[in-house]
């Protein structure tokens, strides 16, 4: 029994120092490897930006007095606005938005200073152009609060100071998206490693080799996913590292609590690729299935769109991707600072995963040509 | 290995078949193979050898028919043979973007071969097959000749008791080839077993037996000397300077089954019921007026294998072994 054991892992052994230095030669893998996440969370982490700064507006001052300039003044200290055109009536201001000259109008009336007063009429209109409704979104955001009366989609009414202290844009896009990014570049590279290593082996002709040693099926796959979980760990701590050097994003929970998230999710992705590496004759295949699933992982799993937004079959396909609990897992961790034992379906939903995925892989991977 | 074991051949296959689809990839093949000798399996391009092969090492299921390889059932249990068994497919299929030693180290612990002899082992093997120095260098890089070499230093690291060489030399200069076959003789006289397809003739002739294919089926069997011995045709060499007319001329003779061209002389397959071959030839060239030397001469592989596979593209449907 003992010896069996050992001649086991003597094997397993053999094919993850065999995979790891082959990946170490590998170039481009090698270079997927580290360059996949630093590009990606550089292209992700400064473009996926939902803070909304430096809208175009147009203002019409009617009632040039300092309280009307100091507002202006106001506004333009949030930075959401940048007024780069003062007109002199309603009807240009108007006409600027129609001409898509700016996206923001401002009117401050003659009568702002008695509006202002008697607070039972709007002291200011701000013209929203509505076709570009994250624009619209974050203008009517940034007026909802102080909001007296509600005069038509595009007049709402604004006071300064509460402008500034509801909208405070600069890290929120970056600390949201950061941590799920560790979920997406896992899931971008992982299966498409595992895929690709097995099936390079198919395709070469080694595995025809493989298959008439003594090595079995469940020893030649975790050989194979050794090292790539270990590559998986290692991109793991590149993404946090870069997130918090870069965009400085706070870690609240426990580093361990992360990385053994990171693993389960990892092993999981990785029996995604075993199973597309058996369906896969040729390593092109293997990136076309690896990129088929990538898609709905990344616009399902809650990492571009909010989950609660989805259709109810939507959401109920997002519960098969393991993407969709790693995010909520991270997100978890590394916002709120939970606990991984206070998410425990999560965590079961990945390991549950992970069998089933491993199984099928296993089942359909026999040690034959036919 | 007990003694009752050893009479018993390494192989043992009955009616195996293998189809893929409606293609009939192998046809009820029977057949024994000696142990400690070479055995060759001779055939064109798609007559079943590589099927075959790799039904014999549990790569593949037959669709009927069994196999038993040293004593084992391949069929039910291939994982029982696998220690014993090595294995050289006819591609490459050492891995190119590792050195020739880690090639050999990785083989080793696969086999799960122990510490204590893995170097030893090994060396001894870089010494046999002459790579020493090739140690550092990664397989991508060597040539056919030296990928064959480790390949074959890789398949017999385990020192396998049955060897299965799947048209081993394609790729391979002729010098090369030789040096191969040096290789083997030497691995039969250490007692392994040896089934090597190809489809030279030259090799085929180093065989202890031989086995001919053509279209999955078994159509001729036995030591080479046995074949051409037996061989069901009469073979006429004729030499002539003008080899178009001699040829135009033999078409005419009633019973040539093939007529083949080695230099300026012709090899004539003629059937056996033709009473005076001889004469019918010299008859028919002298009518085409042509100046040729006709003579009767035993068979050669070559004759043999021609004569064994144009007797089914005659007549497809020949009554197969029960």
């Amino acid at each position: 029994m003992m010896e069996w054991l050992r001649q086991s892992l003597g094997r397993i052994w053999a094919i993850a120092a065999k995979e790891f230095r082959q990946l170490g030669r590998d170039r481009l893998t090698f270079g997927m490897v580290v360059g996949i996440p630093l590009i990606q969370i550089l292209i992700f982490g400064y473009s996926i930006n939902f803070d909304v700064r430096d809208v175009r507006a147009a203002v019409v001052d009617d009632a040039r007095t300092s309280g009307s300039r100091s507002f202006l003044a106001g506004v333009e200290a949030t930075q959401v606005v940048s007024v780069v055109a003062r007109l002199r009536s309603p009807r240009e201001l108007e006409h600027a938005l129609d001409s898509g000259e700016v996206s923001v109008g401002i009117y401050i009336p003659p009568d702002f200073e008695r509006r202002r007063l008697e607070g039972s009429r709007p002291a200011v209109q701000v013209l929203v152009d509505g076709s570009e409704p994250t624009i619209e979104s974050v203008v009517r955001a940034l007026t909802a609060v102080p909001l007296v009366t509600r005069a038509g989609l595009y007049r709402n009414e604004v006071r300064p100071v509460e402008i500034r202290t509801l909208y405070n844009p600069e890290r929120r896009t970056a600390v949201q998206i950061v941590p799920a990014l560790i979920g997406v570049i896992l899931n971008m590279t992982m299966v498409l490693f595992t895929a690709i290593a097995i099936v390079r082996e198919r395709e070469r002709g080694n595995l025809e080799l493989l298959i008439t040693t003594p090595v079995k099926t469940a020893e030649l796959m975790t050989g194979k996913l050794i090292p790539y979980i270990i590559v998986g760990l290692i991109q793991t701590t590149l993404i946090l590292s870069v997130g918090k050097w870069l965009f400085d994003v706070p870690l609240a929970g426990s580093l361990l609590d992360l990385y053994l998230a990171a693993a389960l999710f990892i092993a999981a992705t990785l029996t995604l690729g075993l199973v597309i590496s058996t369906a896969a004759q040729t390593q092109f295949q293997a990136v076309q299935l690896s990129f088929f699933t990538m898609l709905p992982s990344i616009l399902l799993s809650g990492f571009m769109f909010p989950f609660d937004g989805m259709p109810q079959a939507a959401q109920a396909f997002a519960q098969i991707l393991p993407l969709t609990h790693f995010v909520e897992l991270v997100r978890g961790i590394v916002l709120r600072g939970a606990e991984l034992s206070s998410m425990p379906v999560q965590l079961l939903k990945l390991a549950a995963f992970f069998t089933i995925a491993l199984l099928v892989a296993a089942l359909r991977f026999h040690k034959r040509l036919d | 290995m007990n003694l009752a074991a050893a009479d018993e051949p390494a192989i043992r296959a009955t009616g195996l078949t293998r189809r893929f689809g409606s293609l009939l990839a192998v046809d009820h093949v029977t057949l024994a193979i000696p142990r400690a000798q070479i055995y060759g399996f001779l055939g064109p391009n798609g007559s079943g050898k590589s099927t075959t092969i790799r039904m014999l090492c549990g790569l593949l299921r037959p669709t009927e028919g069994g196999v038993i390889v040293l004593g084992e059932d391949v069929t039910r249990n291939p994982e029982a043979v696998r220690r014993k068994l090595g294995y050289m497919t006819q591609r490459f299929s050492l891995w190119e973007d590792l050195t020739v030693l880690e090639n050999l180290h990785f083989i080793a612990d696969i086999y799960g071969i122990p510490r204590a002899q893995r170097e030893a082992r090994i060396r001894s093997r870089l010494e046999e097959y002459n790579l020493g120095s090739l140690r550092a260098q990664r397989a991508g890089t060597l040539s056919g000749g030296q990928k064959q070499r480790l390949a074959l230093a890789a398949a017999t690291l385990h020192e396998p008791e049955l060897l299965l060489l799947d048209e081993p030399t394609s790729a391979v200069d002729p010098q090369s080839r030789r040096d191969f076959w040096e290789s083997l003789f030497a691995l039969v006289h250490r007692r392994t077993t040896i089934l090597v397809s190809t489809h030279y003739m030259d090799e085929a002739e180093r065989c202890h037996r031989l086995a001919i294919l053509e279209r999955g089926r078994l159509v001729a069997e036995g030591t080479p000397r046995q074949l051409a011995a037996d061989i069901d045709a009469v073979v006429i060499e004729i030499e002539a300077d003008d080899i178009e007319g001699a040829r135009r001329a033999l078409a005419a003779v009633p019973g040539v089954k093939s007529v083949a061209q080695l230099g300026t002389r012709l090899h004539a397959l003629l059937e056996r019921e033709v009473a005076d071959p001889q004469g019918a030839v010299r008859a028919a060239l002298v009518r085409a007026s042509v100046q040729a030397a006709v003579e009767r001469t035993p068979a050669n592989l070559e004759d043999v294998f021609v004569a064994a596979t144009s007797k089914n593209t005659a007549n497809p449907g020949p009554a197969r072994a029960a």
